[in-house]
């Protein structure tokens, strides 16, 4: 259960003698809810997604369209200025070099998350499926906040849920643009090179839209919230 | 903050420990920096070429020699008016047909000058096979040629030769590693929907590899090197593309 993940950090007892001037300065609770491993991933990840978006996005400045060439009809024109690398071959290399990192990191952290048993913290199950209209009326609703339990309520888990699977598919779509040929199955699952190119992108939009959600909830719930993904420990947690 | 909410007992932790405690997890976090080196400038270049290098190494890995890129039925094909036409310098370098040439040298039994004539002598294939850039279009075309690797026994290749570098008319260059040119789709192509292949297209022969990007089919071939080392790796190689670049 989730209470394995609850730690305290005991502070001195009254009772225990302590001679020396600095007086225990009494603050509040604190539990331990990211273990390393998590939070490693979590900044190396938080870079190596922004290299892969921004030099995805130059990559897509060079051909922005998902059709013909000819007539080539540009779905969008994306600034310069907020891509990565330059140009396509600039792009390029940023790309097929954080790539790398991007899966590394993901693979590292699904195989931790794994084998330690954390994945519970984060893992949306059906269990976690009447918890989510409530939260959602809190949150959009202005509803009554529902009692928390647990490091992650179950709109959170919904949340983080989604954004892993997402990062799986960014990698499997990735895969089908990068070696239609050597993987033409995974091309063809997603209905040929043309389409694989389609998801990769959306994809991608996916993605950023669930950054741009977490990022105004990191802002909302403040500093100690934030810290807590620096250091593991949150002080004053809500449950 | 409304303490009753609380499930476990209102355990207290001091500050000064909590703080050294954060400051110690905080410190293993350290190696996320190491990420910050991409964004040195003297060590950019030099770290996106490893990388870029790895991705290549990785590639040549996946390169299954008896894997063939998917085949199209000509219902899939894109019209010939649809498929674009893509020149580093000039779409006609002005070859003139009738003292035109193939020169093959390197580490070849045979070498010397090859016409077209002999060239269209080995079996001709046909394939539809999808025609992916660089920069993300693709098109679905029909060619039809001679298999690379007839040629090289036609030429007397070294069979431990590990590339094959070609000059082109309009002095783009490129090389391929020796599986890729022995893969039974990598056509010596003079034809595109069963007509000779247009000047635009690169007549009066290119290199046609649906195993690979756009840019490492060159046209208007003028020369050929078998070769157990590179010298010259390739035009848009040179510019920082990657050099294996399958598919």
């Amino acid at each position: 259960m989730s209470d394995a993940a609850v730690e305290i950090i005991q502070t001195r007892s009254k009772s225990e003698k302590d001679t020396n001037d600095d007086e225990p300065v009494v603050v509040a609770r604190a539990v331990y809810e990211h273990p390393f491993v998590v939070r490693l991933c979590h900044w190396l990840n938080t870079v190596s997604l922004f290299v892969m978006v921004g030099s995805g996005l130059q990559i897509f400045r060079a051909f922005p369209s998902f059709g013909a060439k000819i007539p080539q009809k540009d779905l969008l024109h994306w600034p310069r200025a907020f891509a990565i690398g330059g140009w396509l071959g600039g792009g390029l290399q940023w790309h097929l070099t954080f790539m790398w990192i991007y899966l590394g990191t993901g693979v590292f952290y699904l195989g931790y998350q794994i084998f330690s048993g954390n994945y519970r913290q984060v893992l949306f199950t059906p269990r976690d499926i009447p918890g989510v209209w409530p939260m959602v009326k809190h949150y959009f609703f202005f509803g009554p906040k529902p009692p928390v339990r647990e490091a992650y309520n179950p709109l959170q888990k919904q949340a983080y849920t989604t954004a892993i699977i997402l990062g799986v598919l960014s990698v499997v779509t990735g895969f089908a643009v990068w070696k239609p040929v050597q993987f033409s199955w995974l091309a063809w699952m997603m209905g040929g090179f043309h389409y694989a190119r389609i998801w990769h992108f959306a994809v991608m939009w996916a993605i950023l839209f669930f950054v741009a959600g977490h990022l105004v909830m990191v802002i909302l719930h403040g500093w100690n919230n934030f810290l807590s993904m620096l250091t593991g420990w949150k002080k004053d947690p809500e449950y | 903050m409304k303490r009753d909410d609380r499930k476990i007992g209102d355990r207290k932790i001091d500050e000064k420990k909590f703080r050294q405690n954060g400051r110690r997890e905080l410190l293993k976090l350290t190696p996320v920096l190491a990420l910050g080196a991409f964004a040195i400038p003297s060590l950019q270049e030099g770290l996106l070429k490893k990388g870029l290098g790895f991705s290549d190494w990785a590639s040549a890995r996946l390169f299954r020699s008896a894997h063939r890129a998917p085949e199209f039925d000509n219902a899939d094909l894109t019209p010939f008016a649809k498929f674009s036409i893509n020149g580093y310098d000039v779409e006609d370098p002005g070859v003139i047909f009738e003292n035109w040439s193939l020169t093959v040298s390197g580490a070849v039994q045979k070498p010397g000058d090859y016409t077209l004539a002999q060239v269209q002598a080995l079996p001709r294939y046909r394939q539809n096979t999808r025609h992916i850039c660089v920069e993300g279009w693709d098109v679905i075309g029909r060619f039809g040629g001679a298999r690379l690797s007839d040629f090289l026994k036609l030429v007397g290749a070294d069979p431990t030769a590990r590339f094959i570098t070609v000059n082109c008319a309009d002095d783009y260059y490129e090389s391929l590693d020796i599986a890729t040119a022995l893969h039974p789709q990598t056509l010596l192509c003079y034809e595109m929907y069963e007509q000779p292949l247009t000047r635009e297209h690169g007549a009066p022969l290119r290199l046609q590899i649906p195993t690979k990007i756009g840019y490492k089919q060159a046209k208007y071939l003028i020369d050929m090197k078998v070769t157990h080392v590179l010298d010259r790796v390739g035009y848009w190689e040179d510019q920082g593309y990657s050099w294996f670049y399958g598919l």
